[in-house]
């Protein structure tokens, strides 16, 4: 095993983690506003995945997607920034935390309408082939998006044309407010991938190096065969659909009995285990993740908000 | 100049596709039956032996999925023409033009450009009933970050569509099932209509039309059998709804004091209740009669044909508004002037 590597991931989860603490206190404050989903237990699915990809791949994500523009961007102070909703901010302050953007990171959003970006990651894939370019595509979303039509024209078009787009389904087993068994007809959302057709796996959501090897896997099938790639994350979210759920649809037990599975319990279990890194030295990673955060934080609350004068610009080239 | 000759209006939408094309190995065409059928409308035909399937693609009956597709390849730099069978299918993925390909600039702070054209034909066509049967510009106007497009000649869709091809920004271009087969003179090679510049097809100093696409042959020919009656009528073409050429509008009005926009879309919330809104505004002092819309009427089109031409607004429809428009303003005679008509002499 690579330490420098589970030690990076352990940081990135970290850093995901403290960010989404800090940025619900900030709105607990009411220093950031509008919706905010948090991803708090999901965190190895995005930084898994995303440590599979090379950094000319393409990222197309939620609104549920400040670890994944951590994991590709590592720019917590942008990220903090567009939350605040100031002219810092990775998108300027126009998006928000459910549009946050890197165009030249190929960091693709940050979509708030479900599956509406599930064509577009297909047509971002379409792009690289149509060039002969080798990027391949990786487009994240949740369960609930599996019953949108948007999410089957999207994977009808990747299967139809041999798309080089990776489809990761974080299945964290609500679609919003509601469990999957009273809105999804199958148990797994990987069969209805099979029959567009494209191979489909299902992954523990939990285990970064888990999810990091299968998204390795599917990239290297993209890439090398051009064919779309399903991968299912069975993970949970700690936390309510936004934070102004209070998620009483779970028992305290159920939730309990997922926080015992915590992905960054299990990674620190594993690089414990593996003798990579002592308690201390992990205490230290997650300290070095605070600190960037706090950093971030003091970036966004010292930043300005967007000039008024700009309020029209960008709505056309 | 290059030299004109007389094509049809499919022809010139596709002697610009081609054109551009040639000139742009990044843009391509995309939709149902482009390809191997040659187009639903046969605007497409030859075009796949021409560019191979690499660059005329056919889709599935799946809008959302190869408008998204679409969107997705404009923002890797790709310039994607895609077709719409009709413009009322477009309806079935209007979350990708309104939440994705409209907003995506602006909610990026400027990332992105997205130099993608969305075309078909839109508004009735004859008999096809109320799902086949919707003049949407009315729709996608509404929404900054799009551009609308509607030309009525085939020069302009020629002018129009590179254009549109060349623009930075998402078009939606929409032509007419009914006016493909319609020929007129077009220019060979490069010949490039600017967006948001109106055209004044006819002159006249009585009453201004403000119209585009295929109302404006409706409104000409309006302005003739008014002109019979010794009334002209100047018909503008807008030819680009968004953005709208307002000051072409506004100089018209101004100099013929009555203003009548002619157009397909329903009345409610229409292009035309925003044209009145700006000629109301910035042309208030000048007119000499409220400004007055002609438009289908608020119903879903009905299939019978009776009933059908009695929805759309034909050119009795916009002679008898002119007529009333002027009427009115001679039954005003004896009323107290206004001060900026006394101003003028009138």
């Amino acid at each position: 095993m690579d330490a420098t590597l589970l030690l990076d991931l352990y940081r990135q989860m970290c850093l995901s983690r403290r960010f989404e603490e800090a940025a619900a206190k900030a709105y607990s404050q009411g220093k950031v506003s509008g919706f905010l989903h948090l991803y708090i237990g999901q965190e190895a699915v995005a930084v898994g995945a995303i440590s599979a990809a090379e950094p000319t791949d393409y990222i197309v994500a939620t609104y549920r997607e400040h670890a994944h523009y951590l994991a590709r961007t590592g720019d917590a102070r942008g990220a903090m920034a567009e939350l605040y909703g100031c002219a810092t901010g990775c998108s300027g302050g126009r998006g928000g935390s459910m549009h946050l953007f890197a165009a030249a990171k190929r960091f693709f959003g940050g979509w708030a309408i479900v599956g509406g970006h599930v064509p577009i990651a297909a047509g971002v894939a379409f792009g690289s082939k149509y060039r002969g370019e080798p990027d391949v595509t990786l487009c994240f979303f949740g369960d609930g998006t599996a019953n949108m039509g948007a999410f089957h024209e999207g994977l009808a078009l990747a299967g139809l044309w041999k798309l080089p787009v990776v489809f990761i389904c974080e299945n964290n087993q609500y679609a919003m407010g509601t469990p999957l068994y009273r809105t999804l007809s199958v148990e797994d959302v990987a069969v209805r991938a099979r029959g567009y057709p494209m191979e489909a796996e299902i992954v523990n959501g939990d285990d970064v190096l888990e999810m990091r090897e299968a998204v390795r896997h599917a990239i290297s099938r993209a890439r090398k065969d051009s064919l779309p790639f399903f991968l299912e994350a069975k993970t949970y979210r700690f936390r309510g659909h936004s934070v102004a759920d209070p998620a009483k649809y779970r028992t305290k037990e159920e939730v309990q009995k997922w926080m015992e599975r915590d992905p960054i319990g299990i990674l620190a279990g594993r690089i414990r285990t593996l003798g990579i890194a002592t308690d201390e030295q992990l205490r230290a990673v997650d300290d070095e993740a605070k600190a960037q955060v706090q950093d971030a934080v003091r970036f966004a609350e010292e930043s300005p908000a967007p000039a008024p004068e700009t309020v029209e610009e960008h709505v056309y080239a | 100049m290059p030299e004109p000759r007389v094509i049809s209006f499919r022809e010139a939408l596709r002697e610009a596709m081609v054109e551009e094309m040639e000139r742009d190995p990044s843009i391509f065409l995309m939709g149902e039956e482009v390809g191997h059928y040659n187009g639903a409308y046969k605007v497409s035909e030859g075009m796949l032996e021409r560019f191979g399937e690499r660059r005329v693609i056919d889709t599935p009956i799946a809008e959302t999925g190869f408008a998204g597709v679409g969107i997705g390849a404009a923002m890797v730099g790709l310039r994607p023409i895609i077709e719409f069978m009709t413009w009322n299918f477009s309806l079935t993925a209007i979350d990708q033009l309104i939440n994705n390909a409209a907003k995506l600039r602006y909610m990026a702070n400027g990332q992105f450009t997205l130099p993608i054209v969305f075309r078909g034909p839109g508004g009735a066509a004859h008999a096809l009933a109320a799902q086949h049967s919707q003049a949407l510009e009315g729709f996608y106007a509404h929404v900054p970050g799009l551009k609308v497009v509607m030309p009525s000649t085939p020069a302009d869709a020629k002018g129009l569509l590179k254009a549109a091809i060349r623009d930075d920004n998402p078009v939606c271009f929409i032509e007419s099932e009914v006016m493909y087969a319609l020929k007129g003179e077009v220019p060979t090679g490069e010949h490039v209509i600017p967006l948001g510049v109106a055209d004044v097809k006819r002159p006249g100093r009585d009453v201004t039309l403000v119209t585009w696409s295929k109302m404006l042959h409706t409104s000409l020919k309006a302005a003739e059998q008014l002109a019979t009656d010794g009334i002209e009528a100047e018909v503008v073409d807008v030819r680009t709804v968004r953005p709208l050429d307002a000051g072409a509008i506004l100089a018209s009005v101004r100099r013929t004091h009555r203003c009548v926009v002619v157009q397909e879309g329903w009345p409610f919330a229409g292009v035309g209740a925003e044209v009145v809104a700006l000629v109301a505004r910035d042309a208030f002092e000048d007119l000499d009669a409220p400004p007055e819309r002609v438009t289908s009427l608020d119903v879903p089109m009905p299939y019978a044909r009776n009933l059908e031409e009695l929805v759309l607004p034909s050119p009795a429809r916009v002679v008898a508004t002119v007529r009333r428009l002027l009427g009115a303003e001679e039954r005003r005679v004896g009323a107290p002037v206004h001060p900026a008509r006394a101003q003028r002499g009138r």
